[in-house]
């Protein structure tokens, strides 16, 4: 589980940065002033209740929810509010895989892992599936598997692609939705490694989302808590269990009691 | 006064969807027309919108062709005017029916399965993955949508004109005993270029409809299968109702000035 990595020293430079961020549906106020920095080619994992805005967060990043006030800086350029030709450049560094995989279900698998190399940045068909067969090959599945439709594919093995199409352009950034969610835990377990192998291959910067501890110490270089839609704590991932922090605590020991309360007990 | 609550809220509801629904269209039509194009898209919606609707639109035409004739021979043996049944046939299909009824059944048939189709992409989050992907969902997958609709519904209201035409010669000839030369040579002598290319136009425009109101719907639909089912239903009828409505008004402007 330690991981010795020389690259990432605690000095590199700031690669994602959210300050200030605010997001409401309606009345329903889901970021609430959000902080969070990542550093250049660190895993940063968030942890956090079903609820808490994990996934806006990751959204507002991508764009696909602007936030309603603040700043979001990826490699020191404010993102914020952009659109157009300038929000697709800053779109081509980024890789996502979905919490279901979010696979296209029209397309074959090595198509679905090609997609954004045909589509977004205008390669040939034949070194597009080159790439897509090597990137399968990576994630542990066989050229065939690129012939099936996704649809014939098992959850982890879906998982699998969609891991193989987020690191399929080499992207600079990959966020992970509950990698782990829904997989029994040795498939799971797969994963991470997948995750933490893929990402050091590629010395990428991730932010990955999950309520599954045994998968954020696995693939975790810094940690950090959001509940309420703001970020309660940030450390390394060692840190974790000294925290100080009894909203952390509780989380991580997976209380019912403590600090934070469930909506439930609110009767 | 809480009875004019419910109106006022109604009707801010209503501009703000007709408010929506321009900016998308915009987004997939003004920006569709800049480059990335997606050809393959395009000609597979083609397949999909066009020829694919062809068996139904036929077998509407003709039937509706059968019919009208029989009616318009009931209406016209009342004043001995059973000749006028070839021209009325092709005016009412060329003009009104072949588009409007062309428009409704490919409605049902094409805003449904658009909506379906973007509606399962939205919730199980294929569309965000788009994004991620370097791809704008709305050129991706609206615009080309809209072009193919547009460019096919035409063709498809070409084809129901002449199959509603022959459904009207069928029921003419052979069931009410009118004359075939007579038959074909009165069609051809009222017709006029005008009854056809309007009706033609009118296709262009129900296409819009069609494919915007499923692409719509489908693009913005939330929560699960509840929700896609919810927003196919909303693509059917608002496709539906839009088509009657904007025929009412483009046979207003065709044919009442002339």
């Amino acid at each position: 589980m330690s991981k010795t990595n020389t690259i990432k020293m605690n000095d590199a430079p700031e690669h994602i940065v959210l300050k200030d961020v605010h997001k409401s549906f309606g009345p329903k106020h889901v970021l609430n002033g959000l902080n969070l920095s990542v550093k250049k080619g660190h895993s940063m994992v968030v942890i956090g209740g079903s609820g808490t805005g994990k996934s806006v967060m990751l959204k507002s990043i991508l764009g696909l929810l602007p936030p309603d006030s603040g700043t979001i800086q990826i490699g020191g350029r404010d993102v914020t509010g952009m659109t157009g030709s300038a929000r697709d450049e800053v779109l081509s560094k980024f890789g996502m895989l979905f919490q279901g995989a979010a696979l296209f279900d029209s397309l074959k698998v090595w198509q679905n892992v090609a997609f954004g190399l045909m589509q977004g940045k205008g390669m040939n068909a034949t070194d597009a599936k080159e790439i897509a067969v090597d990137k399968l090959r990576q994630v542990g599945l066989g050229a065939d598997v690129g012939e099936l439709s996704p649809a014939e594919l098992s959850g982890g093995m879906q998982k699998r692609v969609g891991l193989a199409r987020a690191i399929a352009g080499d992207p600079e950034i990959i966020f992970f939705d509950e990698p782990t969610t829904g997989l029994d835990p040795i498939m799971a377990d797969v994963i991470n490694d997948l995750i933490v192998d893929c990402v050091k291959r590629l010395g990428a910067t991730t932010i990955s989302i999950t309520h599954d501890m045994a998968s954020a110490r696995k693939i975790a270089d810094d940690i950090a808590m959001i509940y309420k839609g703001e970020i309660l704590w940030q450390g390394t991932a060692k840190q974790v269990d000294n925290s100080g922090n009894a909203y952390v605590d509780q989380f991580i020991h997976g209380r019912a009691d403590g600090p934070i309360q469930m909506d439930v007990f609110k009767a | 006064m809480n009875f004019l609550a419910p109106i006022g809220s109604f009707t801010l509801g209503l501009l703000a969807e007709i408010g929506r629904i321009f900016i998308f269209a915009w987004e997939a039509v003004g920006r569709g027309a800049m480059p990335p194009y997606y050809w393959r898209q395009i000609a597979v919606q083609m397949l999909r919108i066009g020829y694919n609707s062809l068996p139904v639109v036929g077998l509407t035409a003709f039937f509706t062709g059968g019919a009208l004739a029989l009616q318009i021979f009931e209406g016209g043996s009342r004043f001995n005017a059973e000749n006028l049944v070839s021209s009325i046939v092709a005016l009412g299909i060329t003009r009104e029916l072949g588009p409007v009824l062309a428009g409704l059944m490919v409605a049902g048939r094409v805003s449904a399965s658009i909506a379906a189709e973007l509606g399962t992409m939205r919730v199980t989050e294929q569309i965000d993955a788009l994004v991620t992907l370097s791809t704008n969902p709305m050129k991706y997958l609206v615009t080309p949508r809209i072009v193919a609709a547009v460019l096919t519904m035409p063709l498809l209201v070409l084809v129901a004109d002449i199959i509603g035409i022959m459904g009207g010669y069928l029921v003419g000839t052979k069931s009410l005993g009118l004359n075939a030369g007579a038959y074909i040579k009165n069609t051809v002598d009222f017709l006029t270029f005008g009854d056809v290319s309007s009706g033609l136009l009118k296709a262009a425009a129900f296409g819009f409809i069609i494919a915007l109101m499923g692409c719509y719907h489908g693009f913005n639909s939330k929560g699960g299968a509840q929700g896609v089912g919810k927003a196919t239903t909303n693509a059917v009828v608002s496709a539906s109702i839009l088509i009657l409505a904007v025929n009412y008004v483009m046979t207003a402007m065709l044919f009442t000035g002339s």
